[in-house]
């Protein structure tokens, strides 16, 4: 008993290392000067310009132009995390709803098809997306950032799934009780969904957050910039004698990572919750 | 408050498969009719075409005078109790009874009162503001039931609503159901595959197979005079002995050769006869006068269950297993051979090929 709890310890410790030393890296890095990392390469041990580093970033306009800070980033990173997440999940949910509750022609023909786009990534429809977007005048907006991303084979999948767990009962004591198909959705089903939504919203939210590809081709104007692409922004200042901002990018990095990070730990609670209570 | 009649009501799924043929039931104005018979027989699909759950193919079905086949399960004026409950989870037991009225635009004090006064007919006042998750299967199917009560509906339906609970909690909910049903005098179709339950709750009892209707009639009158062997065999238990009569040189006989002394009007030779367990006597315990059937049976297997032991046991060779219901107090060893009897006004007998009642016209007459 006590070997096997010692090789686990020592098999998790070495994981978490895996994970933990590169988070630490940046976090050093970020605390000290550009000249310094320059000099000496990336850091481990803490520098004394945490403080300068970080309100350097959020709010010292940089970028080309120079009219981006970090907040604005953080802000539009927010925007577009939170938009995407919420967008999935009320596509998701209604389609799924159509999908499990109604017959009409072709249901599960239509099922498939949302289905089988699971298997193509955005990067194979990125140009055709790109052209409509472009077309409809939404380039370098909120709702073209988020609206072309929002369809979601996945988050379909997982509420069908879930709506097929549901027992036909409820839904028929439902009717009895006078529940139109609205009044189901909104009062039975959405709340029986909670941890559903929960779980989906999580796996969303850092998807849309870490978008790169996307926010890359469709914002050219600075100030919807994403922290995800700020980033790569000051690593590519190398105008004349110039030292890249190392501090600052890992200053970003860690600043990017504080949101999926938050959200993951306020949801944990829920998925706990959700599976521990049997509510069905 | 109305009757609820069911006009040869039919019902095709796609695929040709008829699940309802053609089935006519009058159900008077507070009356509790059971419908009973083996899974897949069409009770559940019967009963869930008054709730509107499922469409009617063909026939007519009203509820009160009005005429219903159209009509939403919400507007039909009904009430169903589900076997798995079917309550809202994520609702507390006061808003799973109030939900019903509130979609009704009933007013808020009026749903508060009636809520109380159902919680507290079935006792459930202590838990309004608990989660169904939180409460026992019992308590829960209360919980059920006065999701029902609450909207004074024309009429309950019930389908298999104490499947889910146990033995002891079973017997005691029934009583419950009856009780309830006896004091709001609401008309109420339920729907059980456990004979027992069917025969102490129903005011008349309804025993489909296979989609037709075998009998409708009260417990005692099904029980005495079953319409048909199936009906025999599935209302009782232990269930009916069945066996096999044939007339052979003018005298009706059991297989093993045991003459069965009564007079049929049939121009049929071959018949099945059928006993209760309980109208067979073991001879040395009764008087020998008057009884029509005798014959040896060797018992095989005694099942005492207190008050009484049903002996299991054979007449001659391959023949089926005959059930004796027998007192408890008796013992009886396995290969022992008792001789058995029975009255003739105790005796059914049934068409082998149609398994309709045919009935006994009396002992046979000495010549």
């Amino acid at each position: 008993m006590k070997h096997t709890q010692f090789w686990d310890h020592t098999i998790l410790t070495f994981g978490a290392l895996i994970m933990l030393v590169p988070v630490v890296y940046a976090l050093m890095t970020s605390s000290h000067d550009a000249v310094s990392i320059y000099k000496d390469g990336l850091q481990l041990s803490p520098g004394g310009h945490f403080v300068d580093t970080y309100k350097q970033v959020l709010t010292e306009a940089g970028g080309f132009t120079r009219s981006v800070t970090g907040l604005t980033m953080l802000w539009n990173s927010l925007i577009l995390g939170l938009g995407f997440a919420f967008g999935k999940i009320i596509i998701s949910m209604l389609a799924a709803y159509a999908i499990v509750y109604f017959r009409f022609p072709f249901g599960t023909f239509f099922f498939w098809i949302i289905f089988s786009t699971l298997l193509l990534p955005l990067e194979v429809r990125i140009l055709p997306s790109y052209e409509i977007v472009q077309g409809l005048g939404m380039a370098n907006t909120y709702s073209g950032l988020i609206i072309p991303l929002i369809a979601s084979a996945t988050g379909t999948f997982y509420f069908r799934q879930f709506f097929k767990t549901v027992p036909d009962e409820l839904v028929e004591a439902a009717r009895i009780d006078g529940a139109g198909p609205v009044k189901f959705f909104i009062d039975i089903l959405v709340p029986l969904s909670r941890t559903m939504i929960a779980a989906i919203f999580l796996i969303m939210f850092v998807f849309g957050w870490n978008q790169y590809l996307w926010p890359t081709l469709i914002t050219t104007d600075e100030s919807l910039f994403t922290l995800v692409r700020g980033m790569k922004q000051i690593l590519q200042v190398w105008i004349g004698a110039q030292i890249p901002d190392t501090n600052q990018a890992m200053a970003l990095a860690v600043l990017a990572m504080l949101p999926p990070v938050l959200i993951v730990v306020i949801f944990q609670s829920w998925f706990v919750k959700g599976l521990v209570e049997s509510e069905k | 408050m109305a009757g609820i009649q069911l006009n040869t009501l039919r019902k095709i799924y796609a695929g040709n498969v008829e699940a309802v043929k053609g089935i006519s039931i009058d159900i008077q104005d507070g009356e509790f009719i059971v419908l009973v018979g083996p899974s897949g027989c069409g009770k559940s699909t019967l009963l869930r075409m008054v709730a509107g759950l499922e469409t009617i193919t063909e026939g007519e079905l009203f509820i009160g005078d009005r005429l219903v086949n159209n009509v939403e399960p919400a507007d039909r004026d009904i009430a169903m109790v589900f076997q798995n409950y079917a309550l809202y989870p994520h609702m507390s037991v006061y808003n799973n009874l109030a939900y019903g009225l509130k979609n009704r635009r009933i007013p808020k004090n009026e749903i508060e009162s009636r809520v109380r006064k159902a919680a507290e007919i079935l006792e459930i006042g202590e838990f309004l503001n608990r989660k169904p998750r939180q409460l026992s299967g019992g308590q829960r199917q209360r919980v059920a039931m006065g999701r029902a009560i609450v909207r004074q509906p024309a009429a309950f339906l019930f389908d298999e609503p104490l499947s889910n609970l146990d033995a002891k909690l079973r017997v005691q909910m029934r009583m419950e159901i009856k009780k309830l049903q006896k004091g709001l005098g609401t008309t109420s179709l339920y729907v059980t595959h456990d004979q027992l339950e069917a025969m102490t709750l129903a005011d008349r009892l309804v025993v489909l197979n296979g989609g037709v209707v075998e009998q409708i009639g009260s417990p005692i009158n099904v029980y005495e005079k079953p319409a048909s062997a199936f009906v025999a065999t599935f209302i009782g238990s232990p269930a009916m002995n069945l066996l096999p009569l044939t007339k052979s040189g003018g005298e009706w006989k059991l297989d093993n050769g045991a003459t069965v002394d009564v007079m049929l009007n049939t121009d049929l030779s071959d018949l099945i006869l059928g006993v209760r367990p309980e109208d067979l006597l073991i001879e040395e315990l009764s008087e020998k006068s008057g009884s029509d059937l005798h014959t040896a049976l060797t018992v095989q297997v005694v099942e005492p269950v207190g008050a009484e032991s049903y002996v299991h046991g054979t007449i001659g060779e391959g023949s089926k297993d005959v059930v004796v219901r027998a007192p408890g107090k008796l013992h009886f060893e396995p290969g022992q051979v008792l001789k058995v009897t029975a009255k003739p006004e105790k005796l059914h007998t049934f068409d082998t090929k149609t398994g309709k009642r045919i009935e006994i016209e009396g002992p046979l007459e000495t010549a």
